[in-house]
């Protein structure tokens, strides 16, 4: 099986890891990603203003991309994927913008929306299966307590996004099951790390980045993981006493899936 | 050639201040037919209507059109007036230039001109009408009550007591809905028990109640004052008539971990069980999915321990068809689901509850014994939280539209309990608005502020955040103070938003009665027949009309009662006479009209027609005029245009569509 | 200069947000991670558009410590969106000659070695045009 891949900017440079991570993983699992040509970086944020256009077409380039191959579209990145995920929704339901920004593109057939988007997690939930992915572990992390951190861009606004329950989302915890370690539930697993506030505003950030890892460690977790460049470099500038390591989740997929090693020597 | 006169009302300034009604007068005398038309402030009046008594006698009128508002006021008393005046009810036609036309247009010149349209359609079906006679239908003389919590115990009690028969339906094996679970009620705070199972035995002794629990209304037929309905009487698995009561089943039934939906879950209760001490009837039931000997043939313990040899596993669902004159509805609700607002952590807490749970762990009988204690621990609480509107008044689509009315009432009740006999205990109620429209209701909750110290913050609560060491981080704003507040709780009480109980849903398509998008069932008029159905025959009794407390429920109950006993009075009803009439040269016997009737009222029979001198029997369509409902759904069905509907014939609705298009 | 009434007309098109849709329930100001660095609160911000008093609102702190987390869009009870309403104000002022928030030469102070691709991108979006 083979799903367009869009890697979005960060996944380029400082979370290499992260993409290279999921490249293995996705091969020991069956499915391959195929990064899309000259993709453009989504921006990082969703675009609100309803008059905005030109700060969305990149995301219409990477759909419209998946579209003529016939393929879905997978997203790693929460930003990339909330962003692109509600463009798509724009595409498919706001006739002024549909019709504005396909003005603007002169593409041969108008996009409209037709592409479906996914995260990671929502090919390896609905597509594979954890408990596929579960039989496809060869090397569990038995013992290992692990806390979910989802932030706020995979899970919100949850109408739209379709992802999970907004303020009690089981994904990441199936996830961490499936590879054989133990979810840590704790209530801050949803809430912002701060995000782009973390440029200027950096005590701000590391405030609500402490909440959340005494909130985590508070209920017995040994570590942190998360889809988001972005939450990893905000969790990690905490200095709390109860601050834990944080890891891009397809670090431990891979590690489960036994394909860590290879992927460190490439 | 009809004679018609066109009445023309002001309704005051309702119509005449955005329809030129002299206009429409003048317009309507050059319609053909018209020999007569006035206009008059009031028509509705005693004088409006000798006005037009005047004009059948004068003017020999064969028909007529009043020009007012909408016929579902009026038509009936313009009807009775040209009755008495010696015309046939049915030569009489309202055009409604009011909601139509004068309330919803605000340009006078456009408004007359479609009031003038209106009554030419009115006028140019007159010219068609022909007199139609009512037929009759008895009615018997026994009610249905589908439910039996209180508003469906008082109907019951009511009617009986006016002398008529009345079943009762209960789904559950008890009597005593939702008003049992109440430890308290508002605002007298008397025991809900102490005043609700003396009316559970007064219904359960009366000699005109017969009571069946455990049962279910499986489908109805007929109409009003001659409904026909199947009762499924659910296979309880206990005889009913040599169980004592005396419990030892339950005692010594080895199932005992079943959620104990009367604790709404907050307990466990064995696989035979009565939901609660003064369950009426106090004969168990055996809860088949959950019994052992259901489940592996194995056990029989209840039958082995049954003194009175009174448990029968062999026992079946079993159907009874009962007639009855009319049908209320006192389905009464539940609790909204809680899934969709988990930044309170109800379903991550055991110690997050709902208010109707609350009622349970305040109750003597309930999972606690009425000591008020956290779930996850059994620790008596020191600080308690309150969140008001939880799922109501959402425009979302994660709750409720309306206010659920009853909440910011049970709210104080629960604070003002919980301060009283537990002092040191403090509790925080978060609200958006305090809603106390009700006889010393206001002075009930001032009291929980001002005697009680019950610390009410205007504010809404975001999150709920459950903490390591078992206690509840509450974030919530002030909005007075302006300040986001962060609070620690051990309990967390969410002011849960009513729904209608989710069986109404069926039991409305049964009895073809319409419901809101809230399901709600609808009245007939919200202001003037607000305990009466849409469809005839059928009550509506408590909170499956809508949000209400237990004094407007008893009302309303009483309400219902007096209107189905005015129906049981009668001995007769007249029956529409706009019913469907089938042409049997025209009927080719397809039965598509039989496919399509709601009511079952066609049925084919044989018939020997003479077509043109041509003697043959035909298959032809017949319609029982006591079941047809004039809903005309056959008269467009029917490829052959032998179906028609009298007092709405085809040509009648072709001249109207004329009149107006011309 | 455009007028106050036309500032607020601006902000509810920009937005798509209907003020006169809250309850004022406050569950925005109680959701929000940013409410004690903001001048202006979250519930504030609707009836600041509704009383059209733009001007306070262009001059908020508030603008910048949004964190766009949509915790308030989520729990909106109304559908009210009100961290919408925030950024059509931040809008308003961005898109404005000289409005910008984060200038390019701050940036290389601003840097660590750690710091994402994303978080700059993502700042330039939100705070410039």
């Amino acid at each position: 099986m083979k799903y367009s891949y869009y890697p979005g900017c960060t996944l380029k440079t400082k979370a290499v890891e992260l993409d290279a991570y999921a490249r293995a993983s996705a091969r020991a699992l069956g499915f391959e990603l195929e990064e899309i040509e000259n993709w453009q970086c989504c921006g990082g944020v969703y675009p609100l203003g309803t008059d905005e256009i030109a700060t969305k077409l990149s995301s219409v380039r990477a759909l419209n991309e998946a579209k003529e191959k016939g393929q879905d579209l997978v997203t790693l990145c929460s930003a990339c994927h909330h962003v692109i995920k509600r463009v798509n929704d724009d595409m498919k339901n706001a006739d002024d913008i549909r019709t504005r920004a396909n003005n603007y593109m002169q593409l041969e057939e108008p996009y409209a929306g037709e592409t479906t988007v996914l995260h990671f997690l929502e090919v390896l939930r609905d597509r594979i299966g954890f408990d596929t992915l579960k039989e496809k572990v060869t090397a569990p992390l038995t013992g290992k307590k692990i806390g979910a951190y989802y932030g706020c861009l995979l899970l919100r606004p949850s109408g739209l996004l379709e992802f999970d329950d907004p303020e009690n989302p089981s994904i990441i915890e199936d996830f961490i099951r499936a590879i054989g370690a133990e979810p840590v539930i704790y209530p801050y697993r949803n809430e912002c790390c701060g995000g782009y506030i973390s440029l200027k505003e950096k005590e701000m950030s590391k405030t609500m980045c402490d909440k959340i890892m005494d909130s985590a460690s508070g209920f017995g977790a040994d570590m942190l993981i998360t889809a988001c460049p972005l939450c990893l470099y905000n969790l990690n500038k905490s200095t709390c006493g109860s601050r834990l390591p944080v890891y891009y989740f397809t670090e431990l997929l891979a590690e489960a899936l036994g394909v860590k090693e290879e992927v460190a020597k490439a | 050639m009809q004679r018609i006169g066109v009445f023309v009302c002001h309704c005051g300034s309702n119509i005449a201040a955005t329809v030129d009604v002299k206009k429409v007068v003048e317009m309507a005398k050059m319609e053909p037919g018209v020999v007569h038309a006035e206009d008059y402030q009031y028509m509705c009046s005693e004088a409006g209507q000798s006005k037009i008594a005047e004009a059948i006698k004068n003017e020999k009128l064969t028909g007529l059109v009043v020009c007012s508002c909408s016929p579902r006021m009026h038509e009936t008393t313009f009807r009775k007036a040209a009755e008495r005046a010696g015309l046939n009810p049915y030569m009489v036609e309202v055009a409604n230039i009011r909601e139509h036309c004068s309330w919803i247009h605000k340009d006078m010149e456009e408004a007359t001109k479609k009031a003038v349209i209106l009554a030419r359609a009115a006028i140019a079906k007159v010219n068609l009408n022909a007199s139609l006679k009512p037929g009759e239908s008895l009615v018997t003389k026994r009610a249905l009550v589908i439910g039996g919590g209180i508003a469906g115990i008082q109907t019951a009690l009511d009617i009986a007591e006016a002398g008529y028969e009345v079943d009762i339906v209960e789904k559950t094996p008890s009597i005593g809905g939702r008003m049992s679970q109440l430890d308290k009620t508002f605002p007298t705070l008397d025991c809900s028990a102490c005043i609700l199972t003396p009316k559970m035995v007064e219904a359960s002794a009366h000699e005109k109640i017969n009571i069946y629990t455990y049962s279910e209304v499986e489908k109805v037929s007929g109409f009003v004052g001659d409904f026909t309905v199947d009762i499924r009487k659910k296979a309880r698995s206990v005889d009913m008539d040599k169980c004592t009561g005396c419990g030892v089943c339950q005692e010594k039934c080895p199932s005992k971990k079943n959620s104990n939906e009367f604790n709404r879950g907050l307990n466990t209760r064995s696989a035979i069980y009565t939901p609660f001490a003064q369950a009426i009837p106090n004969v168990p039931v055996i809860d088949r999915e959950n019994c052992i000997k259901f489940k592996t043939g194995k056990c029989g313990v209840c039958a082995k321990v049954c003194q009175a040899g009174a448990i029968d596993y062999e026992q079946k669902d079993e159907i009874l068809t009962e007639k009855y004159g009319a049908i209320v509805v006192a389905t009464g609700f539940d609790t909204i689901k809680l899934d969709n607002y988990d930044e309170y952590a109800y379903n991550q807490s055991k110690d997050v509850i709902t208010s109707l749970e609350l009622e349970r762990i305040m109750n003597a009988a309930g999972p606690t014994k009425g000591h008020l204690e956290r779930m996850s621990d059994g620790k008596a609480p020191k600080n308690m939280v309150f969140i008001q509107c939880v799922g109501s008044r959402c425009a979302d689509k994660r709750g409720k539209s309306y206010c659920s009315k009853i909440c910011c009432m049970y709210t104080a009740k629960h604070a003002m309990l919980i301060r009283d006999k537990y002092p040191d205990v403090n509790v925080t109620v978060f609200y958006i608005d305090v809603r106390t429209p009700g006889k010393n209701f206001d002075e009930f909750y001032r009291r929980a502020v001002e005697e009680y110290g019950v610390n009410y913050i205007k504010g809404q609560v975001g999150k709920v955040a459950p903490q390591p060491n078992g206690q509840l981080l509450v974030q919530g704003v002030d909005l007075i103070d302006n300040k986001q507040i962060l609070m620690e709780a051990d309990m967390v009480v969410l002011a849960t938003a009513i729904e209608p109980d989710p069986s109404v849903r069926k039991i409305a398509t049964m009895l073809t009665a319409s419901i809101d998008t809230n399901n709600f069932l609808t009245e007939a008029h919200p202001k003037l027949r607000p305990v009466e159905s849409p469809t005839a025959g059928i009550f509506l009794s408590g909170v499956c009309q809508g949000p209400k407390d237990i004094p407007e429920t008893v009302s309303q109950a009483g309400a219902a009662a007096v209107k189905a006993i005015g129906l049981l009075a009668k001995d007769k009803l007249m029956t529409n006479p706009c019913t469907a009439k089938s042409d049997e040269l025209l009927c080719n016997g397809c039965s598509t009209c039989e496919n399509v009737c709601p009511y079952g009222a066609i049925t084919y029979e044989d018939k020997e027609v003479n077509d043109h001198g041509i003697r043959e029997t035909r298959r032809i369509a017949v319609v029982n005029n006591a079941l047809c409902q004039g809903c005309g759904a056959c008269t467009v069905a029917c490829p052959s245009g032998a179906m028609d509907l009298q007092g709405f014939s085809n040509r009648q609705i072709i001249a109207e569509v004329d009149a107006i298009c011309r | 200069m455009n007028t106050p009434k036309k500032q607020a007309e601006m902000i509810k098109e920009i937005s798509g947000v209907n003020p006169l849709k809250c309850m004022k329930c406050g569950k925005c100001s109680a959701s929000c991670p940013s409410y004690n660095e903001m001048d202006i609160k979250p519930h504030q911000f609707v009836s600041y558009v509704q009383n059209e008093d733009i001007e306070s609102l262009v001059n908020s702190k508030s603008l910048w410590k949004c964190l766009s987390c949509f915790a308030c869009v989520e729990r909106c009870p109304r559908d009210v969106k009100p961290g919408k309403l925030i950024d059509a104000a931040r809008q308003l002022v961005v898109r404005e000659k000289g409005g910008d928030y984060l200038m390019a030469d701050e940036i290389p102070e601003l840097l660590d070695p750690e710091l994402p691709q994303q978080l700059l991108v993502s700042a330039f979006r939100r705070y410039r045009r």
